[in-house]
Formats: structure tokens, sequence, C-alpha cells
């Protein structure tokens, strides 16, 4: 199980609440640190995440991100000899404090994985899943919110004759796109990526692009992506990460136009990674 | 599918299309204070030229962004190119009107000289030929471009006409040749602007076309 500590000091060194509610970040993360057993692959971060804006990982394989990101809604958990250390905050409540309910937690951070990854169900069944473990049995209301869910993901118009039909027959473009439905069904505030379009064709990556573009206002997002150029056309916010450290963080023009820091720059040109 | 890298293009446009819309009023500023001797409106255009610099600014701005986000292709990069060739005309011709306001300052200051029946031609096709080539950009009218293209030549004659027309002046009186000499210049600005929407429309037609018409003794040359 994760266990958290926060030193006296971190806790010192914390930054003052933003006075402004529309300046408060979603999601606060302050000297988090992260190991597998003895391992240590993150270190020291700390990021404030924005509401309402996409906030796009970027850096080379291994580098921490996907781990980064399985923290703030606590995917790491089941993963054995895992812990972090350090704060991660969402609208100002610690993620890792002792009464958080994991579930809830799951619900309101919702996770989109680079392979998509529909149960062997209806596409209809696939988006009702998490509202009937919710418990949600009213036929209408789950109608409704299956129509908006996928309507919200891009997908309606290509599947509302046949909502009935397995999912796993859809092509790979839109079953990421289902996977978003059934992450959208719950209501949730943040969506996670972990490269949801690396696996597609041009295509259906530009169409998952130009969701993400949409729902963003609507919902807090976090991307990793592997891609820098796609980094660049979807995210406001970039964050480079680069052997489990956060080199930079700003506003994705700054970093793809002009980084502060020099490895920054040559990853973004290409010269490693 | 809609992409939002075409809103961005859109607003670019846009952006353009008001930086075009600022030059041509100052142009046809400068040339009724030319003509009407009004020292008040030339003052004006000179004070406005800065906000054209700054929407220049704006655009390039805005441009480089576009080229480093989104990572342009074929027609989209092609819009791209023409915008960032296209603005520093437009720049152009606007401090070309501003010269124009500059020298009808100084003109005012002197009497007035006998009328030179071709700068007010010059300068009215010099302006049309600005107007043409912004259209012709909105549109993506390739054929409006070469035809505003050709009138070019029509421009440069006139300028030559009015210099010939001037150059009598200053040889009947020596008095004139302080305003021949400012009125020359004028009718070389106006075929600088002239030259300026020539440039733009050699962009409108690779825009639409993908062809690089410009230069065209040196194309005939590699043939």
């Amino acid at each position: 199980m994760i266990t958290l500590v926060l030193e006296p000091e971190q806790k010192a060194a914390m930054p003052p609440v933003a006075t402004q509610a529309n300046d408060d970040p979603k999601i606060s993360v302050r000297d988090f640190d992260f190991f597998y057993g003895s391992a240590k692959v993150l270190h020291n971060i700390s990021l404030d995440i924005p509401p309402r804006k996409v906030t796009a990982l970027i850096g080379p394989s291994g580098c921490g991100k996907s781990t980064f990101i399985r923290s703030i809604n606590r995917m790491n958990d089941i993963i054995p000899d895992a812990r972090g250390k350090g704060t991660i905050l969402i609208d100002g409540k610690d993620v890792y404090g002792g009464d958080t309910d994991v579930v809830e937690l799951r619900r309101r951070v919702g996770m989109v994985f680079q392979k998509s990854n529909p149960f062997p169900k209806s596409i209809y069944d696939n988006v009702a899943y998490g509202l009937r473990i919710g418990g949600l049995r009213n036929k209408r209301q789950l109608d409704e919110i299956i129509e908006r869910s996928l309507t919200r993901a891009a997908l309606w118009h290509e599947v509302k004759d046949r909502l009935h039909a397995s999912a796993l027959a859809l092509s790979g473009g839109q079953q990421q796109r289902l996977c978003i439905a059934r992450a959208l069904a719950v209501d949730p505030e943040i969506l996670l990526m972990d490269e949801p379009a690396s696996a597609l064709d041009p295509i259906a990556t530009s169409k998952i692009e130009e969701l993400i573009y949409e729902l963003k206002e609507s919902y807090t997002i976090v991307i990793v992506t592997h891609n820098m150029q796609q980094a660049a056309r979807v995210s406001d916010r970039t964050a480079f990460f680069m052997l489990g450290r956060l080199v930079e963080e700003g506003d994705k023009n700054t970093i793809f136009m002009n980084p502060k820091e020099k490895m920054t720059e040559d990853y973004v040109t290409g010269r490693f990674g | 599918m809609q992409r939002h890298f075409d809103r961005d293009i859109d607003e670019l446009k846009h952006l353009l299309l008001r930086m075009g819309a600022m030059v041509e009023d100052a142009m046809a500023r400068s040339i009724r204070a030319l003509l009407e001797r009004d020292t008040a409106l030339a003052n004006e255009v000179i004070a406005r030229d800065d906000e054209i610099d700054r929407m220049e600014i704006v655009i390039d701005q805005k441009t480089i962004e576009l080229i480093a986000i989104m990572q342009p292709t074929a027609s989209d990069l092609r819009f791209v190119a023409t915008i960032m060739k296209i603005t520093p005309e437009l720049e152009r011709i606007a401090d070309l009107a501003q010269d124009v306001c500059e020298r009808a300052i100084e003109l005012n200051r002197e009497p007035m000289l006998k009328p030179v029946s071709d700068l007010p031609r010059l300068a009215h096709d010099a302006q049309s030929m600005v107007r043409d080539a912004l259209d012709a950009f909105v549109r993506g009218d390739a054929a409006l471009a070469r035809r505003v293209i050709a009138d070019d030549d029509n421009v440069d004659a006139l300028t030559e006409s009015s210099f010939r027309n001037l150059l009598t002046y200053m040889l009947e009186d020596a008095r004139n040749i302080s305003s021949a000499i400012r009125l020359t210049f004028i009718g070389k600005y106006f075929e600088r602007m002239a030259d300026g929407a020539t440039n733009i429309c050699e962009m409108v037609v690779y825009l639409v076309e993908g062809k690089m018409i410009k230069h065209t003794a040196l194309a005939a040359a590699d043939e």
C-alpha cells in the first residue's frame, strides 16, 4: 500500500492557497516522490494543474510521466511495494488522505488508456457499466446519460442504431471514443489520458484530438503523450519530464517556441529522446 | 471534419483583413491629404501608422505560434507562408502612405504647383491594385490576382509620364524644382505601393495553385 509522509519542513514550504477561486489549481502537487520498492522513480515533483485546461506531460520513455498520472487517481495503489511521498491535492483535498474514498476518487478522476479496453459487452452496457455499479437502474435515466455521454465523446451518430451490438465490433478509434464515453458517463471532473491515441491511425487520432479540444470546456484533462506534435496541438500547458524529474512546465507556447531549459529545447527539437 | 486549426486559420485571416482595411484606409487618406492639401489629415495618417505596425507584430506572433503548434502541411502550410509574406508588404504600403503624407505636408508649405494630371490617376490605380490584391486573397481568386499583376505595367507607365511632366515644370522654372522633386518622390511611392500589391498577388497565386510565379525571367532561364 501507499504510505504518505509529509515532513514538517515540506509542509512549511507549501505555497499559500491562492485567494481567487478562478486561479485555484484543480490539482496541486507538492514535493511528490514515488518509489517502486527501493527504486525512486519520481523526484520531488511540484506542479499545479489548472481547471478546464489540457495539461500535456511529455518526455522520453521511462521518464515517469505515466507513473505520475497514475498517482493522481491512485491507480498505482494496486502495485505491490509502490509508495508515494508528498502531497497531491484535488480541489485542496489530499488524494492520499486517510478519509479518501478511492472508488469515489476514481469516479471523479476518469482514466483512458493507450489501448482501448471496452468490456466484452454491448456498446450500451459499456457506457452503463459505471452507472449501474453506482446503483442507477432507471432505464429512462440510463438512456439519457448514455446518449449524452456518447454524444460528448463524438460517437453517438456512429453507433445510435446499434447500441446493443458488441463494443468489440467497433474500430480502434471508435473503441477509444467509447472508453471516453464510459469515463464521461459517471460525470467525472478530471480526465487522465495515458497516450490515448498512440495506437490509432492519423484520422482516428485527429478525431480524438478534436474531442479533447471540445472536452476541456467541461473537464480538467491531463494527457500523457509520446507525440510532441500532439502535445503542442491539444494542450494549453505542457510539462516536460526527464529521468523522473519535472524539468520544465509552462504555457505550451513557451515550451514549444522558447523553452527556458536547454534540456527541454533539446527534447522538443528532437536532439534527443 | 471541422478542425480547431480551421478556427485558428480563420482568426489569422480575419487579423490580416483587419490590417488590410487599416492599410487601405491609410492609403485613401494619404491621397485625400495630398490632393486636398489637408495637413491635419496627413498628420492623422502619420499618427495612426503605429497601430498598423502593432498589427503586424500580432500577426507575426500568431503565425509563428501556428507553425510551432500545428505543423501545417499542404494548403495549410501555403496559407501560413502566404500570410507571412503578405503582412510585411502591407506594412510597407502603410509606411509609403505615411511618406506620401510627409511630402504632402512639406508641399503645403510651398506655393501650389500646376496640376500633374497623371499623378491622381497613378494614386487611384495603385489604390485599386491594393484593394483588388486583398480581394483576391480573401476569395482565393488567382485570376483576379493575375489581372492585378498585369495592371502594374500601367502604373509604371503613369509613374514615368508624371515624372516627365514634372521634369518640364522644373525646366520651365527653377522655383518649381523643390515641389516637383517632392511630387516625383510621391509618384515613386505610389508605384512602390502597386509593387506591393503585385507581390501580394504573386503569393495569392502560390496559395491557390502552389506555383511560384515571381521572377518569371529566372524561371524562363531555368527551362
